[in-house]
């Protein structure tokens, strides 16, 4: 068991330095001069020569690899070329917000899903299972944008339950929080349920038709039982899949449901990176998330030993 | 052959299935899947069910659990009487209270039958948990007390084990233990040594029947295998097509058969005495393997455990128009040997010569044109065919890789289609459309359309129907007469192997312990495990055929 974690701990490393690579090349082998792109149209020789000196840009390739991986052990990202600040200080501003939210909206889902899958596949080709499944194919389609309006417009502006817009943080009033957190929450849970319930209804089908289910109703145990701790932990692996991919995606890219709920999260912070080509927080950034995507696989993996003790790779 | 003789005419009635009649739900004009089955088993009984699949063993196992499939299968008629009470009329949770308390029921495949992520003593202990209000010491006690008295070696150990950890056998004794340990009047067995080896069944089999001496239970035993049923039945019942056709104790039941079908199913039962012996016939051998060796796990990045030889030192050759059998239980290497042969999986060491080519070492692309010589009949028909595929689309596939026009393959197919006796029209239909036993016939006809030299037959009966398998044994044997094919028939069942092979092959723990004709391997064994296969081979004295005991010579 401890083998087998450390194995895939291991397993980690050349992943994470092959995006290493990668974003020290993005800023390098970007076409044109990236200095000139940074100074603008307006730039001096003298001023280009700055940037590039700053940037480590005149020294050979391998060595500014080695200065630039250097930094980055120190927990170095550079300085954001439009507000002069560094670039860890900036992300560490803006990431408690997304997962604050990414958490709540994980919980969201899985509290709503996980049961409604369960009850689809129990009551499989019946009307509950037919309510489950249109409503699933529903929350595909739906766009988020349209969701989150169509929210404000009931909850916000009809019933007056919850704030519009904005964002406070858990840590300095709960109570705020949620009733901040909850509108964008379940907007982004639509879909993630819509895909968890599907998920577990199919995993569950399976699983129902295997010959120990029969054997757990054959010792007269009661449904309840039979479904959730013969059946759905059975069940558990593809959808512990399905949650942690939807985590790791609302993590990296949830840029609509904050500019509709007004939140200051990573996700407007990548997108105000991209268009003022701040090359040193979209590096930033890119590492950021590649990391929390390696980490919350190697989570799910291991998550999987949890559920099913024959995986012992 | 001693049968069973006890008086039951005294014991009470434990269970009494009235005119029991079970439909497809909403489907009130096709035949019943179970039509008026009455059946009675009194205190301490043993009755088997047999009949071959489809005969509807199982229904009546299962409604009297209350486990029909939910809106598939729905009881319409009749009574099922225990303790003066009508199964057929209580509510969920009520007959939740019967099951595991008053009727338990073991499955056939220990393998799935157990949940696979919780530990076993937890399995048993659920029972407790559902049916008594004990405390956690008393629970545990019970449990290890019940896994005592199914003779598990090391209590603690395997009750703290997950299913995949133990064998076949351990977990079959699981399921009894959980079966037994609230001591309920009724026991229902559907299979339960099936999937077993022969000498692990052999164990099963006195285990049930020393629990049930213990404790009084009647059993309800459903199987297809007659030897099963001399062993241990007191009362038989017939089933076919859902209907039980006679009845009988034991004795009178396999000396006396009344109905045409109870004769017709003994006399398919295939026997003990090996084939008359065929002269061997002159020849270099088609199909010669020699210091054939497979290790697995012995290279690796993370060496994590020491090899397992799955096969080692195997030497035989089969020549033009002959049959040897490798017989052994599961583990014993015989499939591992077959699908090295086949190049299925490459051997780690030897030779293996095919129709006078080495094939042992060569690579993927060289092989390719040699792999005609040989092919192979899997045990599965139902998933070894292509489901998507038409027979006719599954039977041309190989000789249009060898190059054969598609218009000659085709007439060739059909042709091959009335050798095998399936109708020509059959090309044109898919895999679903057809039972076990046509399947495998389409099977062995997609293996003889390449022409091969050798034809490998994987368990290929293994999963008929004792008179389906007749009918297939007789097959093989036509074709081999007819295109002098040698065959490699790999089985795990002594009886089949005494039906069609000239020379038998013994493998345990992945060696041969025994290579001799068929005569001799089954009249005068020399190795001891030989000997324990042989005796563990259940109602070995009795002829079924001739309905009488075996005239020895």
């Amino acid at each position: 068991m401890l083998g087998y974690i450390l194995r895939r701990v291991l397993a980690v490393i050349p992943v994470m330095v092959i995006v290493a690579i990668f974003v020290f090349l993005l800023l390098r082998l970007t076409p044109g001069d990236p200095a000139a792109i940074i100074a603008g149209d307006m730039a001096t020789p003298e001023q280009l020569e700055r940037i590039r000196t700053s940037l480590g840009l005149s020294d050979p390739l391998h060595e500014q690899f080695i200065t630039w991986v250097g930094l980055l052990m120190q927990g170095e990202l550079g300085t954001s070329l439009i507000s002069s600040t560094p670039v860890t200080q900036m992300i560490g501003q803006r990431i408690w917000p997304t997962v604050n939210i990414a958490v709540l909206t994980i919980l969201l889902s899985v509290l709503i899903a996980v049961p409604m899958g369960v009850l689809a596949a129990w009551r499989h080709r019946t009307w509950v299972d037919y309510a489950v499944m249109t409503f699933s194919v529903l929350g595909f389609s739906i766009p988020v944008f349209v969701i989150g309006y169509i929210f404000i417009k009931i909850f916000s502006i009809e019933l007056r339950w919850f704030p519009v817009q904005g964002y406070v943080a858990p840590t300095e009033d709960f109570g705020k929080f949620l009733s901040r957190a909850i509108l964008p929450c379940l907007t982004l849970a639509t879909i993630y349920v819509a895909l968890i319930a599907r998920m577990t209804r199919a995993s569950m089908l399976e699983v129902l038709g295997e010959d120990y289910i029969r054997t757990a109703r054959a010792k007269g145990v009661k449904e309840t039982v039979v479904l959730f701790r013969h059946a759905l932990s059975n069940a558990a692996v593809p959808i512990m899949t399905i949650i942690g991919t939807g985590f790791a995606l609302l993590i990296g890219g949830v840029v609509v449901t904050e500019s509709v709920f007004n939140i200051p999260g990573i996700g407007r912070l990548t997108v105000d990176a991209i268009l003022a080509r701040d090359y040193p927080v979209i590096q930033g950034m890119i590492l950021l998330t590649s990391g929390l995507y390696v980490l919350i696989n190697l989570l799910i993996d291991l998550s999987y030993t949890f559920f099913d003790p024959r995986i012992r790779y | 052959m001693k049968f069973k003789t006890r008086n039951f005419d005294d014991a009470p009635n434990v269970l009494e299935i009235e005119e029991l009649t079970v439909r497809l739900a909403g489907n009130e004009t096709a035949a019943p899947v179970l039509d008026h089955v009455s059946l009675k088993i009194r205190q301490g009984e043993t009755v088997c069910l047999v009949g071959e699949s489809g005969s509807g063993k199982s229904v009546t196992s299962l409604s009297v659990m209350g486990l029909l499939p939910k809106g598939a299968l729905v009881a319409t008629g009749g009574r099922i009487g225990l303790e003066g009470k009508n199964l057929l009329d209580l509510g969920p949770q009520a007959m939740r209270d019967m099951r595991a308390q008053k009727i338990s029921m073991i499955f056939q495949e220990p393998m799935t039958a157990l949940n696979p992520v919780i530990r076993v003593g937890d399995q048993i202990e659920e029972v407790l948990n559902t049916h008594t209000r004990l405390s956690a010491k008393e629970k545990k006690a019970r449990v290890l007390d019940i896994m005592n008295q199914v003779h598990l070696p090391d209590v603690e150990r395997i009750y703290r084990s997950y299913p995949h950890q133990l064998s076949g056998g351990q977990r079959q004794r699981i399921m009894i233990a959980m079966a037994l340990i609230l001591e309920p009047q009724l026991l229902i067995a559907d299979e339960p040594t099936t999937a077993l080896d022969v000498t692990t069944q052999q164990q099963i089999l006195t285990l049930i029947a020393e629990l049930q001496e213990k404790h009084g239970t009647a059993v309800l035993f459903i199987t297809h295998d007659m030897g099963v049923v001399a062993e241990i039945a007191d009362t038989v019942h017939v089933m076919k097509l859902g209907k039980i056709v006679e009845q009988a104790p034991v004795e009178q039941l396999l000396r006396h058969p009344q109905e045409e079908y109870t004769r017709e199913l003994l006399q398919a039962v295939p026997s003990l005495t090996p084939r008359a012996a065929r002269d061997a016939p002159g020849g270099e051998a088609v199909l010669s393997v020699s210091g054939l060796q497979k290790v697995y796990g012995a290279h690796g990045v993370f060496k994590r455990s020491e090899p397992t030889k799955a096969a080692t030192d195997v030497n035989f050759a089969i020549p033009r128009g002959r049959t040897l059998g490798i017989v052994g239980e599961s583990g014993s290497g015989k499939s591992t040997v077959a699908r090295c042969i086949m190049r299925l999986i490459d051997p780690t060491e030897g030779e293996i010569r095919v129709a006078d080519h080495e094939i042992a070492t060569l690579s993927r692309r060289a092989l390719q044109p040699l792999r005609r010589h040989i092919q192979i009949v899997f045990q599965d028909p139902f998933r070894s065919l292509n489901p998507r595929w038409t027979i006719g689309r599954s039977l041309v596939e190989g000789p249009l890789n060898m190059g054969t026009e598609r218009k000659a393959a085709l007439s060739r197919a059909r042709e091959l289609l009335k050798l095998v006796g399936l109708p020509d029209d059959a090309i044109d239909r898919y895999p679903h459309q057809f039972s076990g036993g046509q399947r495998q016939r389409v099977a062995i006809a997609r293996a003889i359309a390449m022409e091969p030299d050798v034809l490998v037959a994987d368990e290929a009966v293994s999963a008929l129907d004792v008179s389906v398998q007749a009918q297939v044994l007789d097959l093989l044997d036509e074709l081999q007469q007819k295109l002098g094919i040698a065959i490699l028939f790999i089985t795990h069942d002594l009886r089949v192997a005494a039906q069609i092979c000239d020379e038998v092959v013994v493998m345990q723990h992945g060696r041969v312990v025994e290579h001799d004709s068929a005569a001799n391997v089954l009249s005068a064994p020399r190795h001891a495990y030989t000997r324990a296969l042989i005796e563990a081979a259940p109602g070995r004295q009795w002829d079924f055929a001739n309905f009488r005991e075996l005239q020895t010579v």
